[in-house]
């Protein structure tokens, strides 16, 4: 039972993770019908940026705060400098853009940080909180709160304000926002960088469990984007679901089938998924018109 | 909406080999611009991933299925040369022939239930089936040697071991002639037809009568065999081949690959492999700022030449003489 | 935009993909200058290992340059990044050859990559340092290919003495899935029954995992076993040894030569105190006795490492430079850059101390190292402490 416990534990805090990833991809891809790769660099940056902040002297809360404008900066930069430019182009070229986005952005962090690896300190404290024969790090749970916080935030910002209510409307239909007067320029870039901050905030948190580097962003982006399908790309609410499926997934597979193949086993549990639900968890269904 | 001039693939046989006449002339005269060893390794490569790019182009730029698990079946051809020799005592020639029959048997079986999925739904079934094969070859380590890799024993034509890039340059080159011949009859063909109405509208071609499933397999069979055939030269190239042959980044490299050259090109499937195979050796020369470059360049050319390499230029030049 | 406007970026895209084109083409600049050659990871997984490797050349390399280079002629290092990426080395590995004449190389930062550069430089009959960690690079012993770090092998031996030292024989090993975990447990399964020690179970884990609770909670679980072994490099072993504490695992830990920087201790915390591990004197430089041969080469490489790059020294930028030197003393005794000559001269390397350990290569040893190499080393109290090797 503690070893249930000990995996159950483990999943949750690498599906918080993926969790917050897969929200940023989400609120991209409604806004804008991109799956934008470059979702792990903001993760990357964020807390990257933080680390090397704290390393010149700057005090962590104005690091993070700093991290975290200056990722969504990027993430507007991405929109208006290549999404925006790229105009009405096809989806696998939209892809392809963020592909190459993600590789400029880690080429500039390999010049601007290093190749190490780095650390933040966590929030509550080092020591594991011990229940039923497991342990669990505090800064897991504080993950899984964040995850839970945004998720809400998000769900609030969309259903309760104007600008949520514009989003909604542009990611319906782009022309017809644009023809009841909505500057769909502005909403998807705000989306961009909203999605940019989420990422970073993701990284902030989760670096003192996962360490950093330059290069963490890739793996975090392919993860990301398969917790969002299993959610049902287009839906919040599944990426977490999604997010936290996955890594519960993983974690029962590596404690009960095989270590090595952990990441095979997830997917196989996630192509049965979308064999038996082609749209995903929580995924609309869209009318394919003739 | 496709992106084909429809007007292209109709015409004779004889025809529409012609096309391939400048593509044969290059082939033949570029050597004479290769001062050393080095450049035929580099063509090599080029008509190697040209050859994987090319199938997956035929999934993603006719039939319109997009697969992020390409790099796969590479790795499927791949160690099937390396396996062969080294476990079951076959050698490289009848082994390459197997890993063909392998990696369409793989295809079939794989292909019916996945290919069912649409759009990013079947971008993530892709992506699992290559996550699949990437981690067996890794772990698998009394037949594949594990993260290290294997030895690959050369090929052997007339009794002669072929050493050296330059034999390769030849063998790669020729089979992307062929291959494109292959792709080329097979656009013209009613089964190239029926792909291109599905691309355009799954459920018209349906109500026509197209029988959508069977197609679509087809089209990832053949796929699959292209970049088996690629994965198992590139092995017989390196004499040597490790797990990341198969890995997701390759994956991603080979669509980049299509797309940049012309999703529906079949010449920009070469254009695309020349230059994600050209770039980093270009682009070494800059050092630290390889990967700074590699990304504005890719990210530039996708918005500015957004139809690919090939079809965009064309489209200007075409303009232009208007 | 108008037609105009298209042609024009059209046109500059055109343009800067020939330039692009044009600069893979530009022959390098003839000079009087010795080209070596070197292919590193300094980019992708691997780059924690090749950076160190890559920047450890630069300053040594113009060092050598300061001090009248070598047998009167100035080096140039020629530095190729392969990313991680085997089928890169290769190509780069054929352009050094064919491009760029290097008359020797040192690199090959991962063992996929050494092993598949190997037959390029046998065939052009040039000698290669490699700087990869697999006993299977030498063994066979090939006549163009040596090596200087450590073998896997000898760190297995190291960590089994230290164990029938304290009266541990049974073990469980956690290792990355990555070539370097892979490879180093291979070989610690294949030589536990030569040194008496019993293997209870085996796990394994990613080399980007955030969290491997699950794998040791099946090893806490496990019945038997007296002492865990962690097999990997990179970030996987400072999680290892986070997780280790957090799930209060009461057995000790052994890390490997793979974590071998100081980095390592800052990463894991204080969960680090009371891990061993096989490691070069460099990480204890200032530690050494003051008799002991190597104490004065890696204090120099230390400070000078520090000083120039800010950051902590790491082995594998020592085995980097331990390749370097042995290249350059092997050319001054060969008194010229003929590649078969100094070949054989690197062949017959003997006595030279670096920091690796004191080096005797042969014609049948091609990386010249026994196990005094290794110094067993603990971590107390946030640093490395040497472990006295009679009695524990």
């Amino acid at each position: 039972m503690a070893e249930f416990l000990q995996f159950l534990f483990s999943g949750l805090t690498v599906g918080a993770i993926y969790a917050l990833v897969a929200i940023g991809f989400t609120l991209i891809y409604n806004a804008s019908d991109v799956v934008n790769f470059a979702q792990g660099e903001f993760v990357m940056l964020g807390g990257m940026t933080t680390v090397f902040l704290g390393y010149v002297g700057v005090p962590l809360p104005l690091a993070t705060i700093v991290a975290i404008l200056a990722t969504t900066a990027v993430g507007f930069a991405l929109y208006r400098l290549a999404i925006a430019t790229a105009r009405e182009a096809d989806a696998v070229t939209l892809i392809i853009i963020t592909i190459g986005a993600s590789i400029f952005i880690r080429g500039v962090a390999e010049i601007v940080f290093d190749k190490r690896f780095h650390s933040l300190p966590p929030l509550l404290s080092n020591d594991p909180i011990r229940v039923g024969g497991a342990a669990i790090l505090p800064q897991s749970l504080v993950v899984l709160a964040g995850a839970l916080i945004i998720l809400l935030l998000l769900w609030a910002f969309i259903e309760r304000t104007m600008f949520g209510k514009a989003v909604i409307a542009t990611s319906a239909n782009r022309i017809a926002a644009r023809l009841v007067g909505i500057d769909t320029q502005i909403i998807v870039g705000a989306c961009f960088a909203l999605a940019a901050a989420i990422g970073a905030i993701a990284g902030i948190l989760v670096t003192p469990i996962t360490l950093t580097s330059y290069n963490v962003g890739t793996l975090l982006a392919l993860k990301g984007f398969a917790a969002a399908m299993l959610g049902g790309i287009g839906s919040a609410t599944g990426a977490v679901v999604g997010g936290i499926l996955l890594g519960l997934l993983e974690a029962l597979a590596a404690g009960y089938v095989s270590a090595s193949y952990k990441d095979a086993v997830a997917f196989v549990v996630i192509l049965t998924v979308l064999f038996a639900m082609p749209h995903g968890l929580f995924g609309k269904t869209k009318v394919e018109r003739v | 909406m496709s992106v084909l001039p429809a007007d292209r693939f109709r015409g004779l046989p004889q025809q529409r080999l012609f096309s391939l006449v400048p593509l044969a002339a290059i082939i033949l005269l570029m050597p004479l611009m290769f001062s050393s060893a080095y450049y035929y390794r580099v063509a090599a490569l080029v008509f190697i991933f040209a050859i994987a790019a090319l199938g997956l182009n035929l999934l993603m730029g006719f039939a319109g299925q997009v697969s992020l698990g390409h790099a796969g079946f590479m790795g499927i051809g791949a160690y099937s040369v390396a396996i062969g020799p080294a476990h079951l005592g076959i050698s490289p020639l009848p082994s390459f022939v197997l890993g063909v029959m392998i990696s369409t048997l793989v295809a079939f079986v794989v292909g019916r239930p996945i290919l069912r999925l649409k759009g990013h739904y079947l971008a993530v079934a892709t992506l699992g089936f290559g996550v699949l094969l990437a981690v067996a070859f890794t772990n698998e380590a009394s037949w594949t040697g594990g993260p290290d890799g294997m030895i690959v024993p050369h090929l052997a034509l007339l009794g002669r071991p072929l050493r050296g890039p330059e034999p390769w340059y030849w063998i790669s080159a020729s089979t992307f002639l062929v291959g494109a011949a292959v792709a080329l009859n097979l656009i013209a063909s009613p089964t190239g037809r029926a792909l291109r109405g599905i691309h355009d509208s799954e459920i018209a071609a349906r109500m026509l009568g197209v029988d959508v499933a069977g197609k679509k397999l087809i089209i990832f069979v053949v796929a699959a065999v292209y970049a088996s055939v690629a994965g198992s030269y590139l092995a017989l190239l390196n004499s040597y081949i490790t797990p990341d042959v198969s890995s997701f980044l390759r994956s991603i490299e080979l669509v980049a690959m299509v797309v940049l050259g012309g999703m529906g090109s079949i010449p920009g499937s070469l254009v695309g492999s020349a230059v994600l195979v050209i770039l980093p050796q270009a682009l070494a020369f800059f050092h630290d700022y390889e990967h700074m470059m590699l990304g504005l360049i890719v990210m530039s050319v996708m918005i500015f030449l957004r139809r690919g390499i090939l079809p965009s230029v064309t489209a200007a030049f075409a303009q232009r003489h208007k | 935009m108008n037609k105009a406007d298209r042609m024009m970026r059209i046109h500059t895209a055109a343009a800067a993909f020939g330039v692009c084109i044009a600069a893979a083409l530009i022959p390098a600049p003839a000079s009087a200058q010795v080209k070596i050659g070197a292919v590193l990871s300094a980019s992708g997984p691997a780059s924690f290992l090749g950076d160190p490797e890559k920047k450890t050349f630069d300053i040594y390399v113009a060092d050598i340059n300061a001090k009248g280079g070598i047998n009167g002629q100035k080096l140039q290092m020629i530095v190729y990044d392969d990313g991680g990426d085997a089928n890169a080395a290769r190509t780069f590995a054929t352009r050094l050859i064919e491009e760029d004449k290097v008359v020797a190389m040192i690199g090959g930062t991962t063992t996929g990559s050494t092993m598949a550069m190997i037959p390029a430089f046998e065939d052009a009959q040039t000698p290669f340092i490699s700087l990869a960690g697999a006993i299977e690079i030498i063994q066979p012993v090939r006549k163009w290919v040596f090596k200087t770090p450590h073998t896997d092998r000898m760190a297995c031996e190291k960590i089994f003495a230290d164990l029938k030292r304290r009266n541990l024989t049974t073990v469980a090993l956690i290792s990355g899935t990555d070539a370097f975990g892979h490879s180093m447990r291979d070989q610690c399964v294949a030589v536990a029954p030569h040194a008496g020690i019993t293997i209870a179970t085996v796990e394994n884990y990613g080399p980007t995992d955030s969290d491997i609770t699950p794998q040791l909670t099946k090893i806490k679980t496990a019945p038997g076993v007296q002492a865990v072994i962690n097999t990997g490099f990179g970030q996987g072993p400072a999680i290892v040894t986070r997780n280790y504490r957090q799930l209060d695992i009461k057995y000790p830990l052994y890390q490997s030569h793979g974590v071998a920087s100081k980095q390592f201790i800052d990463l894991a915390g204080a969960a680090a105190d009371g891990v061993r591990l096989p490691a070069a004197a460099l990480l204890v430089a200032d530690k050494l006795p003051d008799n002991d041969p190597q104490k004065p080469i890696v204090v120099a490489y230390k400070k000078t490492f520090e000083a120039r790059t800010g950051q902590p020294v790491s082995t594998f930028g020592g085995h980097a430079y331990d390749g370097l030197m042995i290249f350059a003393q092997a050319a001054q005794r060969a008194g010229n850059f003929n590649p078969a000559k100094v070949r054989d001269e690197i062949e017959g390397t003997k006595g030279y101390i670096g920091t690796g350990g004191l080096v005797n290569m042969s014609p049948t040893d091609h990386l010249g190292l026994d196990l005094s190499a290794f110094r067993m080393l603990e971590i107390k109290n946030g640093d490395w402490a040497l472990v006295p090797e009679s009695g524990s």
